[in-house]
């Protein structure tokens, strides 16, 4: 159920933190006990906001990988995230001032429903979900992380699309005071990323809220950030706080400003290479490979796979697609 | 004579060990005594040995203007050995690319060298600095005669590629290439209008 919001003040604001809590419970407590629910299938999601906070209620998913995954600091202390800084520990050294909370999600454009949704509305109704995904940046490393999340097409159903949305918007908060990157111009802020309405449905895209089991590092994207596996990197858009339905292609940040090497679609594909360097391979990066001159050179590059990976479950949706000219 | 012998046995080999700290940190970082190097280790040791590279090119084209400017001539007893270890950062940079990074992978790397740009300059400005390290000898020197700066000139486009390679790999935050940059055009900007001034006083 959808409750619009007439303000942006938040239940916690007004109720005492216990009673909140005893509804949290509640609603719980209701989920556990709806008859039809069978033991050991999962109830609505509570995302807790202390942090590293664990997640509970959440359920392994077909659609993950049995690679293992990089460790919880590699994952949390390596990643661009130019909100906070250029430099790839920027994120975790700037982020943890950060406050993602209360968070709400302007959702717009071409549906039934729109309006402003507080972030528990929008995550709590759904079930989380684990999925171990491969990340391959466009910088050619890669990663595997244990997101936790829930299904983006689960959620936009919600909103009710109309047949004129083809496209989704996706926008990254604007607050310089506390992303010190937007602080600088080298980029047209806010971050804007988008997808066709069949990638943003498709079962493998998700809305994380958690990696590791635990609530989403401030430096990973919190609270609620978009994971499509078989797209660089840079297409899973974090801290999202607009949503909108749209009937035209939008332009991602990263085409913005350099449309000769980031084009709208930026799925992984081998073939097609970055301007400035090859996307035929690429480096399984992780801090073991720090212990020795052995363990660089079992860090050797290893062929990238189209669609990372992901191509039985994604190709179709890219056919008669020129995917050299539609990169 | 006693001058010369204090820079040649007690000045050069302290500064050679200096010179070897950026080595010295990088093993130790992966050995983990000094450090760590991080969750991408290959990446890490090859900005670190490029970076350095680039710094000891500067410095290197730093020692004439502070000589001239200084008037401290003793300086220029350490120009070859800082020329040397850019060019030994430089080709560690390489290395680790080649072995580290490629694999050795021969199709990919002179598909790199030959296709993208930012890769291709960084390799001429490598050729420039070997054949300059093979003719640093005094016998060279003295071989090549006037033709010897003539090549060792060559130096300047060498650190000009140097920074534009670091300039074009950069995704967008071009604010520390630029800072190379800026140094380069400063440096080299000396060195004309030293030879104009120089020129309108010979008129």
């Amino acid at each position: 159920m959808l409750i619009r919001k007439p303000s942006d003040i938040r239940p916690s604001e007004i109720t005492s933190k216990e009673n909140y809590l005893n509804r949290r419970q509640f609603m719980r407590a209701a989920a556990a006990l709806g008859g039809s629910v069978a033991v050991g299938e999962a109830f609505p999601a509570l995302i807790p906001e202390e942090r590293r906070a664990k997640l509970e209620g959440v359920i392994p998913s077909k659609y993950s990988t049995d690679e293992k995954p990089n460790s919880y600091d590699d994952i949390t202390t390596y990643n661009n995230f130019y909100e906070f800084g250029f430099q790839k520990d920027d994120p975790y050294r700037n982020a943890q001032e950060f406050n993602p909370r209360p968070w709400s999600v302007e959702i717009s454009g071409e549906a039934e429903v729109t309006g402003t949704f507080a972030f528990e509305d929008l995550v709590e109704p759904h079930t989380l979900e684990e999925r171990i995904y491969r990340l391959r940046c466009v910088e050619a490393w890669s990663m595997v992380i244990p997101w936790v999340g829930i299904p983006l097409g689960d959620v936009l159903k919600r909103f009710k699309p109309l047949s004129t949305a083809k496209f989704v918007e996706f926008e990254t908060l604007h607050d310089p005071e506390q992303m010190p990157g937007q602080r600088s111009r080298m980029m047209d802020w806010p971050y804007v990323e988008g997808l066709t309405i069949a990638e943003a449905t498709h079962p493998l895209t998700i809305l994380a809220v958690g990696v590791y089991g635990e609530v989403l590092p401030n430096q990973n994207g919190a609270p609620l950030r978009l994971v499509v596996p078989w797209k660089y990197g840079f297409k899973s858009i974090k801290s999202i706080v607009k949503i909108r339905f749209a009937e035209r292609q939008p332009k991602g940040s990263w085409q913005r400003e350099i449309p000769s090497e980031y084009g709208f679609y930026a799925n992984v594909n081998p073939e097609v290479p970055h301007p400035r360097w090859s996307q035929a391979s690429e480096r399984r990066i992780s801090s073991e490979q720090s212990s020795g001159f052995g363990g660089l050179l079992a860090a050797r590059r290893k062929p990238t796979l189209m669609f990372n990976g992901y191509g039985d479950q994604v190709a179709q949706l890219y056919q008669g697609l020129d995917l050299r000219k539609n990169y | 004579m006693e001058r010369l012998n204090q820079i040649r046995f007690a000045w050069k080999p302290v500064v050679f060990l200096l010179c070897l700290l950026p080595l010295a940190l990088v093993v130790g970082d992966l050995y983990g005594f000094t450090g760590r190097l991080g969750t991408n280790p290959i990446e890490d040791i090859q900005d670190r040995f490029g970076i350095w590279g680039l710094r000891f090119l500067v410095v290197t084209l730093a020692v004439t203007p502070a000589r001239q400017l200084t008037g401290w001539n003793w300086l220029a007893r350490f120009r070859r050995m800082l020329g040397l270890y850019a060019f030994f950062y430089v080709l560690m940079h390489f290395l680790t690319w080649l072995v580290l990074d490629q694999g050795m992978l021969m199709s990919a790397i002179l598909e790199d060298i030959a296709i993208r740009p930012f890769i291709t300059i960084g390799f001429a400005a490598l050729l420039i600095l070997t054949a300059l390290a093979a003719t640093s000898t005094a016998g060279m020197r003295r071989r090549l005669g006037r033709r010897w700066q003539r090549l060792h000139n060559l130096v300047y486009p060498a650190a000009i590629l140097g920074a534009w390679h670091y300039w074009w790999q950069v995704k967008l935050d071009t604010s520390d290439p630029a800072i190379y940059a800026a140094i380069l055009t400063v440096l080299l900007g000396y060195r004309i209008w030293r030879r104009r001034s120089k020129a309108a006083i010979a008129h």
